[in-house]
Parts: structure tokens; sequence; C-alpha cells
């Protein structure tokens, strides 16, 4: 036990300042302070005040990591940190962070890839990830599906969305029916008291040429748009809008075609593992319908609890635990942030 | 003592480590975009340069602006994390001051400008008058447009990329041009032998006084409240 590597990971790419500590494959704290509540008014996150929030929690989330996880910072074997991709700025302050403790602890430090991160999260929940696993990344930022031979050094891309995230679409549509941002758990809530084929929204790449050359993409602008058209007709007849249909249809659209790709993709990759993560895999109809279509698949369904699958810092821990176990170099100190950084980059 | 000092207000990433006595190492890069990537090594190798391990330091201060906001941070959460690390305290001082410090080090005397770039077409200005014991800052920092200062601070000497920047405004441009390390560890060795030592059990000293700043950045702007564009394209594998 006490020989597994202890690594401590940060977060910064957008508006949630995450800590955590994972010691091998076990999950000792995850410490996330958020400004979410300082860019709901401006209805997205504005970069400036995310990264003056970082700034300011940095330090006491540190602190308060340790302190709750009893962990002395001497005592790390690692520190790990997102270096992309996110918000340039936002990204600094963590990066510049983790620098300052390698240099003062004298420790290596492993810049890696936020959403291989999403992916390794699910090792101090579900334990080892099968290799080749299936995942697919579904946040506010991104939408992909990732073939993973190996979460510290071979990540692959199948697909990923043309236009909005699937997240980005649960915000925007929630900002038609005036609920608040961020929207996705919102519409989660107000699909409950829905029927979700009440309307019969577009599913965006799943028929004849688009499904043959985007086989593995994903594209909800256009969902987006037949949702606001729709809205904004019961609207111009000056009829009330039933946003418990609208909102259960609308995401019955996106896990509908989400879960439909995921385990196409398993079927031609043959991989049996199927692994959801990012903000959206908090979704209940999303858990529940890829768990339905998984079991008639045969497919094993891992989908991390939903306080690990919006961003934090014990997955990048345990991206940096992996990294540590299975040898990996660490990066080197002047190791640049990257805003755009490719998912197929796990580590900088 | 073993005080390192951090600036990244202005176009040097800058560290320094003073021992009481004098500046024992000082690295610099001129990088107005690459502030995290240049700063920890920086740091390491003023540490290396000083035959130094990180434990032997015994205080950190840092330049808190103002400055170009990404850059800054920079500083400022590498001092405060740094410190926080080894348990030692962490001071702040105006980066300005460290200008017209270094300016008063380099023997310059009377009234001083110091305008660092803002970037937008401003600079971050200050005024201070240079006897032969310190130099003390007499207004500022403000940020505003070169042209928009008044006559007859406009025709001080002025320390500063800004000098440089706007010379039609500010025709005499003087030396220092960026903050320096060495001048900033200098500074707040002078200061911190003026002030009382920490109590025990305070690790963190982020409180203003005695001459130094508090720990708190100096933006002077507010942000700009645009919403972030969505990421999504740009990370297609
Ligand atoms: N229950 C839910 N149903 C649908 N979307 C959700 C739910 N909970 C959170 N989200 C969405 O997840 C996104 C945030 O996830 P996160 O992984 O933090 O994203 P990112 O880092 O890319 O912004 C937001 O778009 C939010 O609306
Ligand atoms: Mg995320």
């Amino acid at each position: 036990m006490s020989d597994e590597p202890l690594v401590l990971g940060i977060e910064t790419s957008c508006d949630e300042t995450g800590v955590g500590i994972v010691r091998g494959e076990t999950l000792l704290v995850d410490t996330v302070a958020s400004s979410v509540e300082e860019h709901a008014r401006f209805g997205g996150v504005v970069p400036e005040v995310a990264s003056r929030a970082h700034l300011e929690a940095m330090v006491p989330t540190i602190e308060r990591a340790c302190r709750e996880a009893g962990v002395a910072l001497r005592d790390l074997d690692a520190i790990a940190v997102t270096s992309g991709p996110g918000l340039a700025g936002a990204l600094l302050v963590g990066v510049a962070s983790a620098k300052a403790l390698a240099v003062a602890l004298d420790k290596p430090i492993y810049g890696v890839n936020h959403l291989a991160s999403h992916v390794a999260v699910d090792i101090v929940e579900h334990g080892p990830l099968p290799e080749p696993t299936m995942a697919m990344l579904v946040s506010g930022g991104h939408s992909s599906l990732l073939l993973v031979p190996d979460i510290t050094n071979d990540v692959r891309s199948l697909g990923a969305t043309m236009d909005d995230a699937a997240g980005e679409a649960f915000d925007k549509v929630a900002r038609v029916l005036g609920l608040p941002f961020p929207g996705g758990p919102h519409i989660d809530r107000a699909a409950r008291e829905g029927n979700r084929i009440a309307i019969d929204f577009p599913r965006g790449l799943t028929t004849g040429r688009d499904l043959e050359r985007h086989r593995f993409d994903f594209s909800f602008s256009g969902l987006k748009t037949a949702v606001a058209r729709w809205v904004e007709t019961r609207h111009r007849a000056g009829e009330s809008v039933p946003v418990a249909d609208v909102a259960a249809s609308f995401q019955e659209a996106v896990v509908d075609v989400l879960t439909r790709k995921a385990l196409l993709a398993c079927k031609e990759h043959e991989v049996d593992h199927l692994l959801i993560g990012g903000g959206v895999a908090a979704n209940s109809r999303l858990r529940a319908l890829a768990e339905e279509r998984c079991d008639k698949a045969g497919v094993t369904l891992r989908v991390p609890r939903p306080g690990l699958c919006t961003d934090n810092g014990a997955m990048v821990a345990a991206l940096g635990a992996q990294m540590v176990a299975k040898g990996r170099e660490p990066s080197d100190l002047g190791l640049p942030t990257d805003s755009s950084m490719p998912v197929t980059l796990v580590q900088a | 003592m073993l005080l390192l000092a951090i600036d990244t207000s202005t176009t040097a990433i800058t560290t320094a480590l003073h021992d009481g006595s004098s500046v024992v190492a000082e690295v610099t890069t001129l990088d107005a975009r690459a502030h995290a990537e240049h700063l920890a090594p920086g740091v390491r190798a003023a540490l290396a340069q000083a035959g130094a391990a990180p434990t032997d330091v015994t205080d950190v201060v840092v330049g808190i602006g103002p400055g170009p906001f990404t850059g800054l941070r920079v500083g400022i959460v590498t001092g405060r994390t740094f410190a926080f690390a080894l348990g030692l305290p962490v001071r702040g001082l105006t980066s300005l001051d460290a200008l017209a410090h270094e300016a008063w080090l380099r023997g310059r005397r009377g009234d001083l400008l110091v305008a660092t770039d803002a970037r937008r077409k401003e600079v971050y200005a200050a005024t201070y008058v240079l006897d032969d014991s310190a130099a003390t800052r007499m207004a500022g920092p403000l940020v505003s447009r070169a042209a928009d200062l008044e006559p007859d601070v406009r025709g001080l000497p002025a320390a500063g990329r800004g000098a440089l920047l706007y010379a039609d405004s500010l025709p005499l441009a003087v030396e220092p041009v960026d903050v320096s390390g060495g001048a900033l560890a200098d500074l707040a060795a002078r200061r911190l032998a003026l002030a009382p030592a920490a109590p025990d059990g305070i690790r963190q000293q982020v409180e203003p006084g005695h001459g130094f700043d508090g720990l708190e950045p100096l933006y002077l702007r507010r942000p700009d409240a645009a919403p972030a564009p969505p990421s999504t394209k740009s990370t297609l594998g």
C-alpha cells in the first residue's frame, strides 16, 4: 500500500479550482472550489473572472486537500497538473502553482491532458482500466469518443463533435427554456416530469451518408436550433411552453445519439468496456439509457460518480499516479500550457 | 536569511536571491508571453547559482503589479505556493516601486515617473521622489493613456517600458526598462531589516504593513465580461 505512488493533482482548466490526492488507485481527497456562481449572470464562463478566482483559491485549496487527507506535501512522490486543453489564463495559474510545488519540494511534475484525466478518474472509483477501454467524454467543452489502449500514453480519437459540445447544447437549450446556467442539471430535473417522446427532435449525423462519413462524430447545433424554433413557434402562437416535455424530448435526442454511437464504436472495435466521463455523464437519463443498451450488447458500463465527472483535481492525480506507476518520464519544468492540447496527447 | 524575490509584472520574468547583505543570484528571461514556462526553471537556476536548496529559503517576496493580468498571476501564485510548501512568510511589493528603487540604486535623484506597458495603448504609472535615503511613491499606481497623464508628469524622466512605447508623450526615457528581481530583492531586504520579525507560528504574512503591500494583485481594471468562446473544435485530434 505505502509503496504505491502518492500524487497531488491540480486542475484549473475552466472554472473549478480542483486539488486531489491519490495513492496508487485510492482516492484520499478531492477538493474543489468553484467560481461558477460568479459566471452565472453572464450565462457562461468569463475567462478573466475564472483566472482571478483560481489565483485566490489555489493555495487555500491545496492547504485544505492536505489537511483533509492528512498528507504532508514532503511525502508526495509527484505533482500532476492539467496543462491543457482549457482556458489559457486559467490553466496558467494551476501550472505555475504546480511548478512552484515541484521546485520547492524537489518533486517530479507531470503535465497531463484534461480529457485523459476525465477517463483516468474512474480508476479510483472502479479499479484498473481494461485495455483497451472505449471512453466517451461529454462535458461543457467536449464530446469525444476515444479508444484507449493505455491511458498513460495511447489515446486514440474515433470522433468528436462537429459543433456544440453536448454540455454546451444542454446549457444553450436551458437558456431558451429560461432555466439557469449551467443548464444541464436543470434540464435533467425538469425532464423527469416530462414526456421524452412528446416531440421528435432531430438526431444529428445518425443516418445515411452523414453516418457513413461521420460515423463517430456528433453534431448538436441542429438540435439546439430545432428546439429554439419549436419554442419560438409556441411563443408566437401565444401558447405556453411545456418545459418538462421539451426538456425530456431534447435530452432524449442527445442521449440517444451518444449511446447509439458509443455502442456502435464498441461493436466495431470489439471493445467490451464503455466508460462515460465529463460533466454530462452526471445526466440521469444518459446513465439509464447507457445501462440499458450496454446490458443488451454485453458491454460493461463504467461511470464515475457525478462529483468525479465534473472537473476536479482527483482526476489529474489519478492519471499522475498511473504515470508514476508505469514509470513514465516526468515533464520538463519548462512545460508550457496548451489551450488546444489534442486529446491524443496524454502528457505535455 | 535567504530571500527569494519574484516578479512577472513586466516583460522580464525575473527572480533573485538575497542573503541579507547582497543579491547572491539573479535569473531573468525577457518574454512577454511565456511567464509560466520560464519562471520555475528560473527559480531553480537561481537556487543552483547560489548553491542553495529550496529549504534554505527563509522569506518570499513577490511583485504584485500592476501588470498584464495573465503574466502577473504567474508570479504571485508561484510565490504564494512556494512559500506555502515550505511554511515561509510571503510578502508583496508594488512592482513599480522596484523600478523606482533600481533607478535610485543606479544613482538617480529627483522626481521620477515609472510607466510600464499596460497593453491596450495604456500605461501603469506612478510618480516618485528619489532623495538620498530612498525612492518614495508620491502618487499612483494608476492606469492611463500616456498622453492623458498630467503635462508636468509627462515631462518627468520616465523609467519603464511605457516610455519606450509612447515616446511622443513621454520624451525623457531613462533606465531601467523592466523590473529586475535583484532590485526587488534589495528593496524587500531593506524593508525587512526595518520590519519586526513575524511572530512564531505565523507562516504566511499576508497583511500589508511595515513597507509591504499584501499579496493581492493590483489589477486596476475590471474583467471584461464576455463569456469564454467554446473550446470544442480546437481539441479535435
Ligand atoms: N445532470 C446533467 N445533465 C446534463 N448535463 C449536465 C448535468 N450536470 C452537468 N452537466 C453539464 O456538464 C457541463 C460541465 O461539465 P464539465 O466536465 O465541468 O465541463 P467543462 O469542463 O468542459 O466545462 C455543463 O455543460 C453542464 O450543463
Ligand atoms: Mg471537463
